[in-house]
């Protein structure tokens, strides 16, 4: 795996819970030093209790993390983020509520240093479909959503059952949709699961008991294409997943898909190849995913 | 002992007493305007007869300009007009991609070492016909040292290969909708838009301190008003660090800074209430040639940029609707804040359903706080239709119109991002007019060079730079015009009381013309030559013109 810092872009308009979700994981961030890239401090996204010391437009926070401030010069920030020794674990950046998130990951795409692992939108199950229907917001709202690899429905708990389906309905179009009532999901699924070094075993370690998670290792050269089609498809359930796989030609790639996207850039790590998948409790399906990375596709020799 | 200055000619503004001869100064302020005799009435005096065969007009007032057009001037000027810096040396357009190289190749030869970056303004290949600049084009320029060149709208930046190496940014694969890439997979050098700019713009010497206005850009944008008649100019909008507050008070308070700044304060980092309480804490720190205490929002982003915000059918050619650039929720809440603690504010809103918005969002905040002479003021405005018009004056707003876009891009407004009905409303200053709205015109310098005269050119002919007429009804006259670039933009920044017209108690500010800009005929009143300012008395001629 190459050491370029993962890099998550937060969307979602004002009040979709971007803050709120971004503090649960600085304090569930279980040893992974976040660093989160903000707009700007107008109002301050982080809880007081985290803050361990504020300079300028930087604030440290318990467990190793930061908090940076961007206002109009992103690239500036994204720049400084790389620079940072040691290099933090995992980027956060909040994009503004009007900001289109895929324009985000587009800028941090050019900074040495980063590689993007998917854009997660928040919606706010009350709010989201009116705001949709605003004369002035609706596009920006959709275009928004449009972007997600993910989307987190925020506040599910207080919406009434028929509108939350209708709301969750409506959402599934963009993008699969997980609950995440005051900022409630776990780090893997956020933010993408941490790839196992080598082992060559299959294991399905409990995360959180809502999701499922699979390992596989020991994996042959695969058509990348393929894989990412069926990891991609909705019918597998498959919400995020990540490997370091060869390709027919014998070239090591990194593979990783967020919701329907997927993305495969070359990889510098070596070792056996290695894939997990992390899915809703009881959608994940197993059989079409193993059949995906079933030796018996290719005959190019050992892999 | 005061002096009485004559002239051929005193055009005054004000409306009891429109022309006279004489205008009377005493510290820096108008004793009183009329004939030698009547004037000789306030005491001794002293006659200066040096203005005997010119034209004064009231100080003219930029409403809508950037300090930082002083801070282009330290680099290389390439843009297809002729355009003069502020020593008056007028550099002439460069006609071609290959006017642009040579340029930048003497430029280049001119600079200490073999790393320095060469950086240069005001690019406009719209007039190169298709051709696109690449970067093997500024390679001609110098292939060892960095080369960027911003482009006149500022929303795009050429670099060499050099510059692209150094940025990171020579490299395959790569996937952004502002780089551009050539059949070799690389990036072709231009860099459109914010972020893909910052990627390059530290390496090729666009600084952002030096272009958030920096002491010697100020000092230059203050000779530039002199040569342009200006004697007050709003700079829209500067974030207002307390560094820069406290530059900008010192060298507007030397005794020969030559303009009054009126600098309004950007949302950034700031939440709404931050925001009213940061413009208040400035307004108290004003001077009399340094103002502040006005805030600026921005709505939306640029026409031809298709970043601005239109109501339906939108762009003309389909390009996607453009974006908001800031949550609805702060545009109300700095409205409401903004009416309920007596600040004002000024909005930018290029399309005509940002425009919309913010008359929405004011319209509510005016029901709950129901302030009286607010003056809130839109800035461009560009598309606003009839009915928006006449929502601004039951709603009390002023309008602030940028006429000077009908020269530099009516084409490309009329054939691509709005068509031409559309096109030929565009900064309606005649329905501005007839609907009683308070308005201005402007510049919004560097974006288009500083000339409030210039500008009351574009308002009354609307002619495009390849002569057409875009939208014959919505030309104003001269006179209008006039007042419009006095008067009418000091409104706007609540200086009326103070500034624009020359009459008895106001700041002795005028333009001072060589020609009279009611005699001259229309279609010459961008050629009235000016010989200088006067500036709370005090006088500042332009130094002579040289010819590039």
């Amino acid at each position: 795996m190459s050491t370029r810092i993962p890099v998550t872009v937060i969307g979602g308009y004002l009040g979709a819970g971007k803050t709120t979700l971004i503090n649960h994981m600085l304090r569930h961030a279980g040893g992974r030093r976040l660093a989160v890239l903000v707009n700007d401090f107008g109002a301050l996204p982080i809880d007081a209790d985290l803050i361990e010391a504020q300079e300028g437009s930087t604030i440290s926070i318990s467990g190793g993390c930061v908090c940076c401030s961007f206002g109009s010069d992103l690239v500036a920030a994204l720049r400084g983020i790389v620079a940072l020794d040691p290099p933090p674990g995992h980027l956060l950046i909040e994009a503004s509520g009007v900001a289109l998130p895929a324009a985000i990951s587009a800028t941090a795409s050019l900074v040495r240093g980063l590689a993007n692992e998917g854009i997660v939108v928040l919606a706010d199950a009350e709010t989201v479909r009116e705001r949709a229907g605003d004369r002035y917001l609706g596009d920006t709202i959709e275009r928004q959503l449009r972007d997600a690899g993910l989307i987190l429905l925020s506040k599910p708990d207080l919406a009434n059952a028929d509108a939350l389906a209708a709301t969750r309905a409506w959402l599934e179009q963009f993008a699969p949709v997980i609950d995440s009532p005051r900022g409630q999901v776990p780090l893997e699924v956020a933010l993408g699961p941490a790839l196992g070094r080598s082992r060559p075993v299959i294991a399905s370690p409990p995360a959180h008991p809502a999701y499922e998670t699979v390992e596989y290792g020991d994996l042959p050269a695969l058509d990348l294409e393929r894989l990412c089609t069926v990891l991609t498809d909705p019918a597998a359930g498959v919400l995020r997943a990540k490997g370091i796989v060869r390709d027919p030609s014998g070239a090591m790639q990194a593979v990783q898909t967020v919701g329907r996207r997927a993305e495969i850039y070359s990889a510098t790590a070596g070792g056996p190849g290695r894939l997990v998948c992390i899915g809703i409790a009881g959608r994940l399906d197993r059989s079409a995913i193993e059949r995906a990375i079933a030796p018996r596709q290719f005959r190019c020799g050992s892999a | 002992m005061f002096t009485i200055h004559s002239a051929r000619r005193i055009l005054t503004m004000n409306s009891s007493r429109p022309e006279t001869t004489h205008v009377a100064v005493r510290e820096g302020r108008i004793l009183g305007t009329g004939s030698l005799e009547e004037l000789s009435g306030w005491g001794k005096h002293e006659l200066d007869e040096r203005f005997a065969d010119k034209v004064l007009m009231p100080g003219l007032v930029e409403g809508h300009s950037h300090a930082m057009e002083g801070s282009f001037w330290r680099y290389v000027y390439v843009g297809y007009f002729d355009r003069m810096d502020p020593d008056g040396k007028v550099w002439t357009g460069a006609s071609s991609i290959d006017a642009v190289i040579d340029r930048l190749r003497d430029a280049a030869s001119k600079l200490a070492g073999d790393a320095a970056p060469l950086s240069a303004w005001s690019l406009d290949p719209i007039y190169f016909g298709n051709r696109r600049v690449v970067r093997e084009d500024l390679d001609r320029a110098s292939a060892t040292r960095p080369v960027g060149v911003l482009h006149a709208s500022g929303h795009i930046l050429n670099v060499n290969t050099k510059a692209l190496e150094l940025a990171g940014l020579l490299r395959k694969g790569i996937n952004h909708p502002g780089i551009p890439l050539g059949a070799d997979g690389l990036p072709t050098g231009e860099l459109k838009g914010p972020d893909p700019m910052m990627m390059a713009s530290p390496y090729v010497g666009f600084d952002r301190e030096v272009l958030a206005c920096d002491e010697l850009g100020l000092r230059y944008f203050g000779r530039l008003c002199v040569r342009k008649g200006v004697t007050t100019a709003a700079d829209l909008a500067n974030l207002l660090p307390q560094d820069a507050v406290a530059m900008m008070l010192r060298v507007t308070s030397e005794s020969d800074f030559p303009a009054r700044i009126v600098s309004l304060l950007r949302l950034q980092l700031l939440s709404g209430q931050a925001l009213i309480d940061r413009a208040l804490e400035l307004r108290a720190m004003s001077s009399d040639r340094l103002r502040l205490g006005i805030v600026k929002l921005v709505a939306d982003g640029s026409i031809q940029g298709f970043s601005a915000r239109l109501r339906w059918p939108g762009y003309y050619n389909g390009a996607p609707n453009g974006l908001w650039y800031v949550p609805l929720e702060t545009l109300r809440e700095a409205f409401r804040l903004a009416l309920a603690r007596g600040v004002q504010i000024h909005t930018h809103t290029n399309g005509d359903e940002a425009t919309e918005l913010v008359l929405d969002c004011i319209e509510a905040a005016l029901q709950a706080h129901p302030a009286r002479d607010h003056r809130f003021t839109l800035q461009h405005c560009q598309l606003a239709d009839a009915a928006q018009f006449r929502r601004m004056r039951a709603l009390g707003l002023c309008v602030n119109l940028f006429p000077n876009h009908h020269y530099y891009w009516g084409d490309q407004h009329y054939a691509i991002t709005v068509g031409p009905e559309r096109a030929e409303r565009m900064n309606a200053c005649a329905t501005a007019l007839a609907s009683g709205v308070p308005f201005a015109i402007h510049s919004d310098a560097p974006v288009t060079p500083l000339g409030p005269l210039f500008t009351a050119w574009c308002a009354v002919n609307r002619r495009t730079a390849t002569g057409r007429l875009l939208g014959a009804h919505e030309r104003i006259g001269v006179a209008d015009a006039l007042r419009t670039i006095t008067l009418g933009a000091a409104y706007t920044l609540k200086l009326d009381g103070e500034v624009g017209s020359i009459e008895c108690g106001k700041r002795a500010d005028f333009a001072v013309l060589e020609d009279d800009p009611l005699e001259i005929g229309a279609e010459r009143l961008k050629d009235v030559r000016i010989w200088g300012t006067v500036q709370g008395g005090r006088l500042f001629p332009a130094t002579p013109s040289s010819q590039a």
